[in-house]
């Protein structure tokens, strides 16, 4: 009789399935046509182009592989989560001998991985237009965003155990994240200051609830060049204590749930 | 074929008829379709600076120039009657601050400012674009100056208006201090103040320009000798 594995072990191995599973699926190319329309719309925006040739292209590459990137990861997390929850598989998967939460981090580690893939992978093209320096300090932000969001596609769709909603919550805490801090400054506008403070305290009360994703992965580092440590370690700060928070968020409402 | 997929002939011929069908109209409906009538849409109202922030949802860097471009088809593209000289500058320059504001690093806004839009017969389209480069100016002078520039030699060549052109001048003589800079933009009132011809000048201004290595963008640098190419042919003004 083999021995019961360690949660350790337990977890490497359910993330080695989850990496599995995703590259035998529709994903790697899905993130290679992405490449590939990216790489083609630039090439379309250098002949159009008046000036700024080389950052016209890294910009719009850079922010389609960026979205293209969040949104892959959402909606492949939150499909394959709820498959398995149709085919019965998690019911099974918990009848083996391990715990709740090392079944929740043996999925998340597969699917942080499966993301870390894709922010490398997105990142070969703009190798055309930036220097390496600033573009791995990028992709190394983009990984951690793109973890984060598996986190909480993973989140929503434990939580919810349906899949519109579940993608529905991710793109909306998603986009909130990156536009908080523009809606922010508006709400600390000339014309907002004229009505109650109010709306000012409930927009700065809900920035306090959101990752701030307008600091991380940033167009600006590819074209002119790298950022202040401190601003990069920052980002990459908040993104890590609101991982931390989501899958703290996803313990504890996995644990208390009848299955 | 994979596996999972039955064969040709299980499909029943009326289904292939009309995918057929409807394959063909579709092709024979966009192949006839008469072009429409080009429109002569002027700009729309510039949206806010902070709207634009918002909307790109972080991303200032690609949607300033992103902007840009939507800008430049309003002249460039086929289906708009209005080309760039017709259109409402206010409006125009409202755009260019919102997108200057958006990504203040980028200089296309500032580039096709001083070098396309300052293109208008209209004496005074062209004065509201020389101030609008002069009001940016003072926001970044090292990095904004060749823009400047370029609009004292505007106003001196083309406006004829030498106190406009020194005003220029004195602004970049006082606020810039690129170290890259040409000798020439370092003593810009005095070359203001040179008897050269626009050419001339143009000469000047666009070869110390490159070696200071500010022009590095091809299709910039093209767009600069078409530029000079065709002041070349044009009669003495």
């Amino acid at each position: 009789m083999t021995p019961p594995l360690s949660p350790r072990h337990a977890v490497l191995v359910i993330a080695r399935f989850v990496l599995l599973e995703a590259f035998r699926s529709g994903l790697p190319w899905l993130a290679l046509a992405c490449i590939a329309a990216s790489a083609g719309f630039a090439a379309f925006l250098a002949h159009v182009a008046l000036t700024e040739t080389r950052e016209l292209q890294a910009t719009v590459a850079a922010a389609m592989l960026r979205i293209s990137a969040a949104f892959l990861i959402a909606t492949y997390v939150v499909t394959t989560v709820a498959r398995e929850a149709n085919d019965r598989g998690l019911e099974f998967a918990l009848t083996l001998p391990i715990s709740r939460s090392v079944y929740y981090a043996g999925k998340l580690a597969g699917f942080a991985c499966v993301a870390a893939l894709l922010a490398v992978s997105f990142a070969a093209p703009l190798l055309l237009w930036a220097a390496p320096a600033p573009l791995g300090v990028w992709v190394l932000s983009l990984a951690a965003e793109t973890a984060l969001v598996a986190a909480m596609g993973l989140f929503f769709s434990m939580a919810l155990a349906e899949v519109v909603p579940a993608i529905a919550l991710t793109a909306g805490l998603y986009l909130l994240g990156r536009s908080v801090g523009a809606i922010q400054a508006i709400a600390a506008g000339p014309l907002a200051q004229q009505q109650e403070s109010a709306l000012r305290g409930s927009v700065d009360a809900l920035a306090l609830l959101l990752p701030r994703l307008d600091q991380a992965t940033r167009t600006e580092w590819l074209v002119y060049g790298l950022p202040p440590a401190s601003d990069a370690l920052g980002a990459l700060a908040g993104l890590a204590i609101y991982f931390a928070l989501l899958v703290g968020a996803g313990l504890f409402d996995f644990s208390r749930r009848n299955l | 074929m994979s596996s999972g997929t039955r064969s040709l002939s299980r499909v029943p011929p009326r289904v292939g008829i009309l995918l057929a069908a409807s394959l063909a109209a579709q092709l024979a409906w966009q192949a006839w379709r008469i072009p429409p009538a080009p429109q002569t849409a002027d700009l729309p109202p510039a949206p806010p600076a902070a709207l634009l922030h918002a909307a790109s949802f972080g991303e200032l860097e690609a949607t300033a120039r992103l902007a840009m471009l939507y800008l430049q088809a309003y002249d460039l593209r086929g289906d708009n009657a209005v080309p760039y000289q017709h259109l409402d500058y206010e409006r125009l320059i409202a755009w260019l601050r919102a997108i200057v504001a958006t990504d203040p690093r980028s200089g296309y806004a500032l580039f096709s400012a001083a070098r396309v839009y300052t293109e208008n017969p209209d004496a005074a389209k062209c004065r509201a674009m020389l101030e609008f480069l002069y009001a940016e100016f003072g926001g970044d002078p090292d990095r904004r100056w060749p823009w400047l520039a370029h609009a004292a030699l505007i106003a001196k060549h083309r406006l004829k208006d030498l106190p406009l052109a020194l005003r220029y001048a004195r602004a970049i003589d006082r606020q810039a201090r690129d170290p890259r800079a040409p000798l020439w933009a370092k003593q810009m009132e005095i070359f203001i103040l040179e008897d050269l011809n626009e050419l001339e000048a143009a000469g000047v201004v666009l070869g110390g320009l490159i070696a200071s290595g500010r022009i590095t963008d091809p299709a910039e640098l093209h767009f600069l000798l078409a530029r000079m190419k065709r002041l070349d042919q044009q009669p003495a003004r």
